[in-house]
């Protein structure tokens, strides 16, 4: 499984990419992809939408599930990567690509992990 | 406990993910995924485990009365080779199951039944039966795999001679040789194409897993799971019990209408109460979704802010590359056009009744 040594994660399998400035970039990791299949639908955020750590983000649908993406921090969103709306196989396909959306921070996020920290949750729940 | 049908292994090692359903574990899905799983159907072959379905023999100079009473479709006057697909009625009129029957000789049939109404059936059959008959619960000794695609005749050519492949749909050979095994071959199927259902003795059902894949390779044959089978269905517009019909639903009001003989010599169990019902107030339709989202089962549908019914399926289809959905309605609400909503999780996505089946194969 693939996890990337320079992103942050949370127990519910999202990815946090730093930007710069305080902006962050949000994604599915690989184990959420593969999890949950082929990926045929996605529902974004709208810019400007405030969100909690924790809130619902975004949701996903594969062929058989539907399944919410949280918001590993809380702040503002800024962009959408609408070419996910018309591709949403982009996530199984190359997941740290497929960022979902990009939040302007209002706190310093809390509790993420790192990628060794990711990878033993993973091992646990496993 | 679930149990594990005899391709168990052979799953696994395809790198299947399993899942309980039925009773059984299975696998949802390999490693290729649903949607190359669904593609590989349309457009060549896919193989699938289906020996979680049960088979029930009935037999005796009464078996086919039996049948007639049993089920409401007309059982009588089907050769020796043939298959036929009926409902299965409750006194209410309300669906037990729907199974194929075969017709193994006159008075000899093998009834197919769904593996998550297994119990229920046997004992409704064995509760009903009557008269010179016998009925014997095979479903432990008989394993079923389904080879099913525009490719799945020139596959199984390659492991059965051509005399022993029955040509036409919705029949069967007996005790002919696939790969050297003993197996009733069916041209039957639930996904919308062309293909066989193949029932072998348990313990040969690996080897004839693994022949037809072999023989299946350069086809482009990929082992399908569960999930596949339940897009294809869909998008097939095919039945599935618990979801377009149940007890409660009849099956004019699931669409079976032609499958229902209310004029049989035979009166069937429901007959009566179907005729009290009158006209059905509700009927199964097809929605495509053409606002954004995907209905899943059990979704709100509604008609000018009314409601007027409920999804009971719903998926994206990977072949028709949109999102479908079944209802059942209101009748008032059924003409090819009409614009329905349906509440997705809290949002009213746009849909429009569309005909059945979604997807239907060219013939040759």
């Amino acid at each position: 499984m693939n996890i990337p040594a320079e992103l942050r994660y949370t127990r519910s399998h999202e990815w946090v990419r730093q930007l710069e400035g305080n902006i962050v970039e949000i994604g599915l990791t690989d184990h959420a992809q593969d999890a949950l299949g082929d990926l045929v639908f996605v529902n974004l955020p709208q810019v400007e939408d405030a969100v909690a750590a924790g809130d619902t983000l975004a949701d996903v649908e594969s062929v058989k599930a539907v399944s919410d993406v949280y918001s590993p921090v809380s702040g503002r969103v800024v962009e959408v990567n609408e070419e996910l709306l018309d591709a949403p196989q982009r996530i199984n396909e190359a997941p740290y690509e497929a960022w979902m959306a990009r939040i302007e921070l209002s706190a310093e996020p809390e509790g993420l992990l790192d990628a060794a920290e990711y990878a033993k949750a993973l091992e646990e729940e496993a | 406990m679930e149990k594990k049908t005899p391709l168990y292994a052979c799953h696994e090692q395809a790198g299947g993910k399993i899942v309980p359903f039925a009773g059984y574990l299975l696998p949802v899905q390999y490693g290729t995924g649903v949607i190359a799983e669904h593609m590989a159907v349309r457009t060549a072959c896919g193989l699938f485990d289906v020996s979680h379905m049960g088979e029930v023999l009935i037999e005796g100079p009464d078996a086919l009365y039996n049948l007639q009473r049993l089920l409401c479709n007309d059982m009588d006057g089907m050769q020796d080779g043939r298959v036929r697909y009926s409902p299965m009625l409750c006194e209410t009129g309300g669906v037990v199951d729907d199974v194929l029957v075969y017709r193994l000789a006159q008075d000899r049939y093998l009834v197919v039944v769904n593996a998550a109404n297994h119990d229920k059936d046997v004992a409704w059959m064995q509760a009903h039966v009557t008269g010179d008959a016998t009925l014997r619960d095979l479903s432990d000794e008989v394993a079923q795999l389904a080879l099913q695609g525009p490719r799945a005749q020139d596959i199984l050519l390659r492991l059965a001679s051509a005399q022993d492949i029955p040509g036409k749909y919705y029949s069967f050979t007996a005790h002919r040789p696939v790969a050297g095994i003993d197996c009733l071959i069916s041209r039957t199927g639930y996904t919308g194409e062309d293909g066989f259902e193949l029932y072998c003795a348990p313990a040969d059902a690996p080897a004839l897993w693994n022949a037809l894949l072999q023989a299946g390779a350069p086809d482009g044959l990929i082992p399908c799971g569960l999930g596949a089978r339940d897009t294809l269905r869909l998008e097939a517009a095919m039945p599935l019990y618990g979801h377009e019909m149940d007890e409660q639903v009849t099956p004019l009001e699931a669409g079976l209408g032609v499958f229902v003989k209310m004029d049989k010599q035979v009166p069937f169990i429901g007959r009566d109460a179907l005729v009290a019902r009158g006209e059905p107030r509700v009927g199964r339709v097809g929605l495509r979704m053409t606002g954004r989202g995907i209905a899943r089962e059990g979704c709100a549908v509604y008609c000018d802010g009314i409601q007027v019914g409920r999804t009971t399926s719903g998926t994206h289809c990977p072949y028709l590359g949109h999102a479908v959905a079944m209802a059942l309605v209101d009748s008032r609400c059924r003409e090819e056009g009409t614009p329905l909503e349906v509440d997705v999780r809290g949002r009213r996505i746009a849909a429009e009744v569309v005909p059945l089946p979604f997807y239907r194969r060219s013939r040759k």
